[in-house]
């Protein structure tokens, strides 16, 4: 079932004609300014972060800043601390030291949930899915982030579960018509093949109306041609006014994508710029050349 | 749309799936004739005797036919509320008794003149105390355990009702083995004056236990049909991952504990309604893993299962009474256990999704790698 899945031509050229406003994730995310360029004002802020994990240290003072509306890469070879940065920006790991502030406030220390709610959404390197849900409702449990119907409104479906229910499922079904996977709505995520399930986390973290968006290794184990989908669906996301964090190894990608990149090694920073910029970096291509880093 | 997700085949599955799609394809006044039809059915079951040939069959003998249903329907309540627990959130519970002597005890503190309370109370109106009390019992073992999964969850659970089973033996107030007696039966009369929850017939009690299951069962499909479902279900898929979209584990997971506690709770209050004399020795673990076995039998996540298999583990034992076994000539209401247990693999042997099988089946009986829930 983790076969790729290859979408047709024809499938990619309805999305590319698409106008940008469709099911856009609305939200904080309106106010954003131009979609690209370094001009947009600080949306995240990682300061001189620090995680340790007993004696391994896995993030070592990082600091960068993303911008409203840009599309950021963070790449790094194995075990560079990509991930451990996502998780720490989501929640699931609390620095050891160091700021991590969202739309100017500190995040450190909320729970998980507080944290989507705030507006941050991720993919997971390896899909968790909930997989015996339907696509639909994979995509609904993203959109009921923002819900408010009590246990008890559910209960004798009061108006305002009504309300929701139904404002939530038409969002779900913009939103999987929006990544391409419309047709499987009643599928069960299970029965997904591995491109349609990157996808759905994708269309999941979306509905949590999110102002940034974290996708880790989004094209992992894809053949170039769904590379190239991604990269379309990416930059439409982008045209929605979410702000995208890129985790990427393929770095045709990422410098295809990205307006800005960091690059991590052994959990520090060694470069920060623009593709351009960080591909001639020779600590960059040392790190990737496996050349020793004290020879850079 | 979730309906018309059809199961695609594992062994047996096929057919069930087929079934059930096919009712769900069927427009809406053909499927409320169809439930009408079976409720109508079910309300009839008591005169299940007077079928030719079949009726005969399947009425028990050792225990009059709508005492067997009464038990069938305090059974069924359990199993759909144990099923909110394990087949919808995922939180293997092994202690459920516990709640049902929550609600059993607390009317009966309420109503018997044993009591030491002294109230005396209608059965009726201990009924709102004992489904509270039950409810904020399983709130009093949810907070605690929010952490835990899987066999950790089990053993804690199953520490909470030997702790009511032990307490209720133990303390004066409770009066362990002695019991409580003349607990009341439900009001009504009958059109010649006497007592419409008698004691000489179950036939009545039959019938309130089955009007409460069809008002519990409407607001367990409501509640799964709604983000209260979608976000239990998430925390049985991926409770890690259903946070990170904005679940909120621990309000969901207090939550299935308490309306798992509820229902638990009324099927205690039923129970000692009905029987006006209760002990103990009722209360003891067989009970909760025969709960548990058969919500897992008839097929854990869904509705029809764990109505199925709530029927079935109070069924078999009692279609067994009376009935004597050709070499030992003793009741084989004494083997029931064995005969359960083998009727139980050979179920699990040839439907390991359940009688009625989920696509929403129980995870938390496979997961092995995420026992103890990262801290």
């Amino acid at each position: 079932m983790s076969e790729p899945h290859i979408e047709s031509p024809q499938e990619m050229d309805d999305a590319n004609a698409r106008p940008v406003d469709a099911p856009a994730p609305t939200g904080p995310a309106e106010s954003a300014p131009a979609p690209t360029g370094p001009a947009g004002d600080a949306l995240l802020e990682m300061q001189n972060v620090t995680l340790r994990f007993g004696g391994v240290v896995a993030l070592n003072d990082v600091s960068f800043v993303l911008r409203k509306g840009e599309i950021f890469g963070l790449i790094g070879p194995n075990g560079a601390g990509k991930t451990t940065c996502f998780n720490a920006m989501t929640g699931v790991y609390r620095p050891t030291s160091g700021a991590i502030r969202f739309q100017g406030r500190s995040i450190v220390g909320r729970k998980k949930h507080q944290i989507t709610r705030g507006g941050i959404a991720r993919t997971f390197q390896n899909v968790r899915l909930f997989p015996e849900m339907t696509a639909l409702e994979n995509v609904m449990v993203g959109a009921d982030a923002h819900h408010k119907t009590s246990v008890i409104a559910a209960l004798f479906r009061l108006p305002r579960f009504w309300h929701e229910e139904h404002e939530g499922r038409r969002r779900s079904l913009e939103l999987l018509e929006f990544v391409g996977i419309g047709k499987r709505a009643g599928d069960v995520a299970r029965n997904l093949s591995y491109g349609e399930q990157r996808r759905l986390e994708i269309a999941r973290a979306l509905a949590t109306n999110p102002t940034l968006l974290c996708l880790d290794e989004p094209a992992a184990g894809f053949n170039p041609a769904e590379k190239e989908d991604l990269l379309q669906l990416i930059r439409r996301i982008r045209d929605t006014g979410v702000t995208i964090l890129l985790i990427e190894h393929d770095m045709r990608l990422v410098m295809n994508v990205t307006d800005r990149i960091v690059v991590l090694e052994f959990g520090k920073k060694i470069a920060e710029g623009t593709p351009a910029q960080v591909r001639d970096d020779p600590k960059v291509i040392a790190a990737y050349l496996g050349v020793p880093s004290d020879a850079a | 749309m979730s309906s018309t997700a059809a199961t695609p085949g594992k062994n047996g599955r096929r057919l069930n799936g087929n079934l059930r799609g096919w009712f769900a394809r069927q427009p809406v006044w053909v499927r409320i004739v169809g439930v009408l039809a079976v409720i109508a059915l079910a309300y009839l079951l008591p005169y299940t005797a007077e079928i030719p040939l079949i009726g005969p069959q399947i009425v028990t003998e050792g225990i009059d036919w709508p005492s067997a249903l009464f038990n069938m329907s305090y059974y069924v309540l359990l199993a759909l509320g144990l099923n909110v627990v394990v087949g919808y959130a995922g939180l293997l519970d092994l202690g459920y008794v516990g709640f049902f002597a929550v609600g059993a005890y607390t009317v009966a503190l309420l109503t018997s003149p044993d009591s030491r309370l002294g109230t005396e109370w209608p059965w009726l109106a201990a009924v709102p105390f004992a489904i509270a009390v039950a409810m904020i019992s399983g709130l009093i073992l949810g907070w605690p355990t929010l952490r835990l999964r899987g066999d950790y969850l089990a053993i804690v659970t199953l520490g909470f009702a030997e702790i009511i089973r032990i307490v209720a033996q133990s303390t004066e107030t409770l009066r362990g083995d002695r019991g409580f007696t003349d607990i009341p039966h439900p009001p009504g009369q009958q059109t010649d004056g006497s007592a419409l929850f008698g004691v000489r017939d179950a036939t009545p009690y039959y019938w309130l236990g089955l009007t409460v299951i069809i008002l519990v069962v409407l607001g367990v499909r409501n509640l799964d049909r709604s983000r209260v479902g979608r976000s239990w279900l998430a925390i049985r898929e991926d409770e890690e991952a259903a946070e990170i979209m904005g679940v909120r584990t621990i309000k969901y997971k207090l939550w299935a504990f308490a309306i798992g506690a509820c229902i638990g709770g009324l099927g205690g209050v039923m129970f000692a309604g009905q029987q006006g004399f209760m002990n103990s020795g009722t209360f003891v673990l067989q009970f909760s893993i025969l709960v548990l076995a058969g919500v897992v039998m008839g097929g854990s996540g869904n509705i029809p299962g764990a109505i199925l298999g709530g029927a079935l583990i109070s069924y078999i034992p009692d279609r067994l009474r009376g009935i004597q076994d050709p070499i030992f000539h003793t009741d084989l209401f004494g083997f029931r256990f064995a005969i359960f247990g083998a009727v139980i693999i050979l179920i699990m042997i040839f439907r390991p999704q359940g009688l009625i099988p989920s696509r929403r089946r129980a995870m938390e009986l496979k997961d092995r790698e995420k026992e103890a829930a990262p801290s």
